[in-house]
């Protein structure tokens, strides 16, 4: 069993912050981090691995200094790791980033074929969750979004049972593999690594491919060239131009007074909206 | 002067602007799923009118699904919310969502009919079939909008989304490729008013798959208990907690006052990711988007990406002991102060002030 695990590096969103006069954002000593919706699909693919001995290779598409998400995977226990990285894929949008990617991974398919691709839900910079299910459409793939649980696989059969996050419920579906599972966050732990691991992360030879070397057909479906969507605007949010009002007192308990009047006087009926929620939960209660 | 031959993404034609032209006309995907729809496609359906307006052009909106009364009045409801006209696709197969014979009924379609502008709710199914169709038509996909507009010099649909993990907003435009497509989560745009006089035409097209042709079954659907999910994209009355509370044990500070209120509780980001609150309490970008009638959020400095989760309440209470905080920037009430020594003033206060606490104590 091989299974490919679809990663990216990001900057810590907690750490960025934004220049208060050129609006612009401030990357500079921001440290970067795997995108960690994407340690859920890892942690899922490493224990195929247990499972089954399936073997794990992990892929990104970034610049060279993302070789450090990869080396970080291996260390958790991926097998192999490739960095897919040209300036031909700089700007890409997620049209043109999962075109690269599926590139990428038609062409690891060749030499080992693929039983499964993972993938996080989304990415914590971008927020789209296009890419995965942009991956399972070039390439065919079934696709499995917002994945629960793997229930079963049945290697043999080459046939997979998920459970599969929808609206309001769960689907249980069952597909044959190659397949493509996105999966929802919160959904196991990514593992410690093993100092064995460790070891061999730091030892590890990256495979690094260009565009020509990962196969994609046409390059000019790659980066802002091959992205239809285009950033007109980046732009801090305005203030509201009616100031919030200030409520002040001197002590927390005349202060909550001031806004309570304040707030029931500003706003008729909210205080009769309120008494007949609150009874209606304790008759329910 | 030609263009580059370059900035055309191979294997389109020449006369980019004569095929774009070809496409007219707002379509919203209605989302139904066991006869029941999605909410978010009536917010839709109005967002769309507004765009159509603009252009000139009609609504029309897309149900898929199994044979059934219920399309019917789905699509009566759609005319009534605003839309012109509704395409229809009625076979077995699409009973339940899968991602193949839906991206390819709702593909087809597009490529009969050539909308300029699709716009699908950004639910679990809307964002799994968008990508699809997207990736399947070659065009240019917006996730998560905030705002949609037309620019009127390109002709083209401004799409606006926060950016960089929700620091930045940032408008979006896809110029040469169609249908220029959206997902905008629900409780985002308001909804519309409803006019039940409102008729449309419906417009039946056919599948045209067989069933031992799809690959992926469905072999059970487990429905949520209700009890136990967080309503809060519909909640009335919500009180929620940022980083500025310190420690989880503080948490209990937003919770007293919210069972006094009768309200819901929320969080951010940073608390799910702290463990504090499950991830379905959590409000903002990557959470939910809510429009109470009143939201009092104790500790939240208000990052772009809570703020577009939150901009649609009616009345947003902010506690904050910075007063340079940004959720003063679009907050309505503004406490600057220690929201560990607020928040129980607040409570005692309202407990005092409703009249059906003080009947129960």
């Amino acid at each position: 069993m091989h299974v490919v695990v679809c990663i990216k590096q990001v900057p810590d969103s907690a750490q960025i912050r934004v220049h208060p006069v050129t609006n612009t954002i401030m990357r500079q000593g921001v440290p970067t981090i795997i995108n960690p919706y994407d340690l859920f699909a890892l942690e899922e693919a490493l224990r195929l691995k247990d499972q089954f001995g399936a073997k794990v290779t992990v892929l990104t598409m970034g610049p060279k200094m993302a070789d450090q998400a990869l080396r970080k995977a291996l260390t958790f226990g991926a097998d192999e790791a490739i960095l897919l990285t040209d300036r031909a894929f700089a700007g890409s949008d997620t049209l043109a980033t999962s075109y690269a990617l599926s590139s990428a991974v038609a062409k690891i398919g060749q030499t080992d074929p693929i039983d499964i691709v993972f993938c996080g839900k989304q990415t914590i910079d971008g927020d789209t969750a296009q890419v995965g299910p942009g991956i399972a459409t070039r390439l065919n793939l079934q696709q499995l979004t917002y994945v629960s649980k793997i229930v079963s696989i049945d290697k043999d059969a080459r046939q997979i049972v998920v459970h599969r996050r929808a609206e309001g419920g769960v689907q249980v579906l069952k597909t044959a593999m190659p397949c493509l599972i996105t999966m929802l966050e919160d959904t196991n732990h990514i593992r410690f690594g093993t100092m064995a691991d460790a070891f061999r992360a730091a030892r590890y030879t990256l495979t690094e491919w260009s565009a020509t070397e990962a196969g994609v057909p046409d390059v000019t479906h790659c980066g802002l060239r091959g992205s239809p969507t285009v950033v007109k605007k980046v732009f801090a949010p305005t203030a509201k131009t009616v100031k919030a009002t200030p409520i002040a007192g001197d002590t927390p308990e005349s202060l909550s007074q001031t806004l309570i009047d304040t707030l029931f006087s500003a706003h008729p009926g909210l205080q009769e909206d309120l008494e007949s929620r609150v009874a209606s939960n304790s008759q329910g209660a | 002067m030609t263009e580059p031959a370059t900035s055309r993404p191979a294997g389109r034609p020449v006369e980019i602007d004569e095929r774009i032209a070809a496409y007219k006309g707002v379509w919203v995907f209605i989302e139904t799923e066991r006869g029941h729809v999605h909410p978010v496609s009536w917010e839709l359906i109005g967002e769309g009118r507004k765009l159509a307006n603009t252009l000139g052009v009609d609504v029309w909106g897309v149900i898929l699904g199994p044979q059934g009364e219920a399309n019917i009045a789905a699509a009566n409801e759609a005319f009534a919310h605003g839309a012109d006209g509704v395409y229809l696709m009625e076979d077995p197969i699409l009973a339940e969502y899968r991602t193949v014979p839906f991206n390819k009924g709702l593909c087809n379609l597009v490529n009969t009919y050539k909308p300029e502008i699709l716009l699908l709710g950004a639910t679990t199914l809307g964002r799994d079939l968008a990508s699809a169709v997207a990736t399947t038509l070659a065009t240019g996909l917006t996730a998560d909008c905030t705002a949609l507009a037309i620019d009127l010099d390109t002709h083209s649909m401004a799409a606006t989304r926060p950016t960089f993990g929700g620091s930045l907003l940032c408008t979006i435009h896809t110029l040469k490729a169609r249908p220029q497509m959206a997902t905008v989560r629900p409780r985002v745009m308001a909804m519309p008013p409803k006019l039940s006089d409102r008729t449309g035409k419906i417009v039946n097209v056919a599948l045209g798959m067989q069933e031992q042709d799809i690959i992926t079954k469905v072999l059970d659907y487990i429905p949520d208990r209700n009890q136990d999910q967080a309503q809060l994209a519909f909640a009335d009355f919500i009180v929620a907690g940022g980083r500025g509370l310190g420690k989880v044990e503080n948490f209990r500070l937003v919770t007293d006052l919210a069972a006094v209120l009768g309200a819901e509780v929320g969080g951010t980001r940073p608390l799910v990711q702290g463990g504090w609150i499950p991830q379905e309490r959590q409000i903002g970008q990557t959470g939910k988007t809510i429009r109470p009638k009143l939201y009092i959020a104790a500790g939240i400095s208000g990052a772009i990406q809570h703020r577009v989760g939150v901009e649609g309440a009616d009345c947003i209470i902010a506690i904050n002991s910075d007063p340079n905080a940004p959720i003063f920037d679009f907050a309505h009430y503004a406490l600057v102060g220690d929201a560990m020594k607020i928040l129980p003033a607040l409570t005692e206060a309202f407990r005092n002030r409703l009249s059906v606490n003080r009947k129960t104590i």
